[in-house]
């Protein structure tokens, strides 16, 4: 089957920054056309700096965060100030199954853009609107970037050391709430695919990352008991935590679930007398004494390094992987192999390494066809072939500064 | 109209604790049927799991398993058995989707790789969901979500902008890594199921939680591949990028925009430190950050979280609080959304549940049905969708196939 597996399908995309971006871009890495609407008042932040990275580029095409995310896209620029450019937004979604949005709620509406309006024009139109806290409630018009969705949705206070403040991750949580966008996305077309119905989304991004901390909350609904950060300490495995090891800041993180398991470690340390140490018994006084015995098996795991006892203990049948960095990572040899990694030509930036396929599809393989946009590169394919303006009404609508 | 999504789909679980059970679950809570296969007697391990009921250990009150599972049918099966095979094939024969979370060298001792099965049922979309994938040199590898975390790269940065080089990285809180994994596989299980109503034809897909989790931090992979960066979780020096301590908790305050920066120094009283016009750029104000974080945190600190949010959202500045799981179970926000929702059990009674991040205006969240009991659903599959009698399905239990 020589083919994507969203083959088809078309995305008018007003989204920006990694919340939004990242779920149409998901859709473009399987096949959808995805024509990112952009205009040079509002900017996508990702095209010009990273805070999560810290780093600031050059212009508007030197971002290979913006880059990363925003794979096999294509670009309008258009003035949205301007009336024209808004019904030429319009016939996009006309011609669109999926809208795509993360602006501050009603700043579409304002806009001329609501979903209500895009209905009339296209019945069965599919609309996602992402936003930091959704569409209603007293919260709709607060907003937020990656940290703050670590913070509220709960999952901070469960992440970092116990003596230490809530810990608001990497940035990682602006992706699940894309992931999230994106899986409700795909529902809708399978939905419509049977029915010929579309439907609007309102998905908050706070909502994506509470409903992952589901037993946390669980505990709360059913016990009344707020769990709180500990480390890398389960509520019942131990081992079950990071060990140094030779070199440095090197790490191997183990987990040890079963007796079985308990007895298969033991042997790989060579059956040492303190695992026979009445402290460390059974799970639950290991449990009890787990700073102790983290002492114990880090003066094992510092003779060597974390690839090493990693290979000695999954050997074993016991779980451990290094704790790797973005380095060893990109010179892992299963990362090398599972073909993850990618390089794109840019056409400002050259060769750009990527991301690029989060999982592997049989028949209808995830392609990277192309970098992400330089802003505007596609008003011709999409002005003159997809809308049928002609090259006067072009260069007439760019005169006026409608489009750029 | 049916006003759920994915009534169409007829789904098939062979999975454990988290990752599995929460991929089936978001397809569960959209209309899928769901069966879901547990090995007979023990049972699906998440019911040996806590948090439980009241705290007391019961297969049927643990408060993770009874999220992961709502909307779904349970039936118990031995698939190391050759009756327990066949019937297994015969229920995928008749399904759309196949989810399981095997070791590939188990799938493949027991015959029940793709293309085994692809043979049976070629429309089948069949989603395997491994800590490696099914190829490379780790792909046997054993990991619990500890070491997913780790592997995927995320762990070695965390917690970001710790302040002692000789505490070891940790991983991201919960089990919101493995939930990540099962919603990333919900999704490539999705659009193979849209194509194969495209094309007639089912796929495989391979889902690594490795894979996935890296794809998180996507952009610190790329940084180092890109420029040779190698980033570690030791502070930076970066504008309030953690929480800071307020009367009643933490909030977190993030200002990347000037306009963003103008609102914090107006909600502070523009006080004459913060009007210095050299904070008039995002990169000098990283630049000062030492200088800035004491004084906000200072201000801070006199006001209740929400309170504070409140004041400073009012100024179009993105301030938060840290919330615990009672904040959320208390929020006016969520209430109002009808994130939660009380479901009846037959043994945990009725309780409140969290529900979805996502409203659809056509085909909402639903409760059809709390999470099964073990082998509540044999009778209801077995007889009347595989044909068994009464006797056979007895016969079938005593020899310890279901």
């Amino acid at each position: 089957m020589n083919r994507t597996a969203l083959q088809g399908i078309r995305v008018a995309d007003f989204t920006w920054l990694w919340a939004g971006a990242y779920a149409t871009g998901l859709l473009a890495l399987m096949g959808a056309e995805v024509i990112k609407i952009e205009s040079m008042t509002a900017v996508d932040q990702t095209r010009v700096m990273s805070f999560t990275i810290g780093k600031a580029f050059e212009g508007v095409e030197n971002s290979y965060v913006f880059n990363a995310i925003n794979l096999n896209k294509l670009s309008v620029k258009l003035n949205l100030k301007k009336p024209q450019a808004v019904d030429l937004a319009k016939r996009i979604a006309q011609t669109s199954d999926v809208v795509a949005e993360n602006m501050r709620p009603g700043t579409m509406e304002r806009l001329g853009l609501g979903y209500n309006v895009l209905k009339e024009l296209k019945p069965d139109i599919i609309m996602l609107s992402s936003s930091a806290f959704g569409g209603k409630g007293p919260f709709r018009t607060y907003g937020g970037y990656a940290p703050s969705f670590a913070c509220a949705s709960g999952l901070a206070n469960l992440t970092g050391y116990r003596d230490r403040t809530p810990n608001p991750m990497t940035g990682s949580t602006d992706l699940m709430a894309a992931i999230t966008g994106a899986f409700a996305l795909v529902m809708a077309l399978n939905y419509r695919q049977q029915t010929g119905l579309g439907q609007y989304i309102d998905l908050s991004s706070v909502e994506s990352q509470a409903i992952l901390a589901g037993d946390a909350l669980m505990e709360y609904l059913m016990n009344g008991r707020v769990q709180y950060r500990d480390g890398n300490r389960n509520r019942i495995m131990v081992p079950h935590n990071c060990y140094r090891c030779r070199g440095d800041d090197k790490w191997v993180s183990i987990a040890v679930s079963t007796p079985e398991e308990w007895n298969y470690f033991c042997e790989v340390l060579g059956n040492p007398s303190w695992t026979r140490d009445e402290r460390f018994a059974d799970a639950y006084e290991r449990w009890k004494n787990q700073e102790e015995l983290d002492r114990l098996v880090t003066a094992w795991t510092l003779n060597y390094t974390h690839y090493e006892v990693t290979d000695m203990l999954q050997k074993a049948g016991v779980a451990a992987m290094p704790s790797l960095s973005n380095e060893e990572i990109v010179n892992d040899p299963h990362f090398k192999q599972r073909g993850v990694s990618n390089t794109v030509e840019h056409p400002i930036m050259g060769k750009v390494s990527v991301f690029g396929v989060p999982w592997h599809f049989s028949k209808t393989p995830i392609k990277i066809t192309k970098a992400a946009p330089v802003m505007g590169e596609s008003n011709d394919y999409v002005f003159r072939e997809l809308l049928g303006l002609s090259s006067s009404e072009i260069s007439r609508l760019v005169d006026e500064g409608v489009i750029y | 109209m049916p006003d759920q999504a994915l009534r169409h789909l007829k789904v098939i679980e062979l999975c454990s604790l988290v990752t599995g059970p929460y991929c089936t679950k978001l397809l569960a809570d959209f209309g899928a049927e769901v069966i879901k296969i547990e090995p007979p007697v023990i049972g699906d391990c998440a019911r040996r799991r806590g948090p439980f009921l009241h705290d007391m250990p019961d297969p049927e009150l643990s408060g993770l398993f009874l999220h992961l599972n709502t909307n779904k049918f349970s039936i118990t099966l031995d698939v190391t058995t050759r009756t327990g095979k066949d019937i297994l094939k015969e229920l995928i024969k008749q399904a759309n989707i196949f989810i399981e979370d095997n070791p590939p060298r188990v799938m493949q001792k027991q015959e029940l790789t793709y293309s085994d099965l692809e043979r049976l049922n070629p429309r089948l979309v069949m989603t395997s969901i491994t800590p490696f994938g099914q190829t490379g040199p780790y792909s046997d590898y054993k990991a619990y979500e500890l070491n997913s975390h780790h592997a995927g790269g995320e762990g070695y940065l965390l917690p970001i902008h710790s302040d002692d080089p000789d505490r070891e990285p940790v991983k991201p809180g919960g089990i919101a890594g493995d939930c990540v994994c099962g919603l990333s596989a919900a999704l490539a299980t999705l659009t193979a199921a849209y194509a194969m109503v495209e094309t007639g034809v089912g796929q495989h897909i391979d889902v690594s939680k490795q894979d996935v989790l890296m794809s998180l931090v996507q952009h610190h992979v790329c940084t180092f591949a890109n420029l040779g960066e190698v980033h570690n979780r030791l502070a930076k020096g970066f504008l309030m990028v953690l929480p800071m301590e307020c009367q009643d908790g933490y909030i977190i305050i993030t200002v990347v925009s000037n306009r963003e920066w103008q609102g914090l120094v107006e909600c502070m009283g523009s006080p004459s430190w913060a009007l210095d016009e050299k904070y008039l750029s995002w990169a000098n104000r990283h630049w000062y950050a030492d200088e800035i974080n004491p004084r906000v945190q200072a201000w801070v600190r006199q006001f209740k979280k929400d309170e504070l949010s409140h004041k400073l959202q009012a100024k179009g500045v993105a301030a938060v609080p840290v919330n615990t799981a009672e904040d959320l179970a208390q929020s006016a926000q969520l209430q109002e959304r009808g994130f939660f929702a009380d479901i009846d059990h037959a043994l945990a009674g009725t309780l409140r549940y969290p529900t979805a991040a996502y409203q659809f205006s056509r085909t909402p969240w639903k409760a059809m049905r709390p999470a099964p009991l073990l082998g509540q659903h044999n009778e209801l599959v077995y007889c009347n969708r595989l044909g068994f009698g009464k006797e056979q399905l007895m016969k079938l239990r005593e020899a310890g196939v279901i």
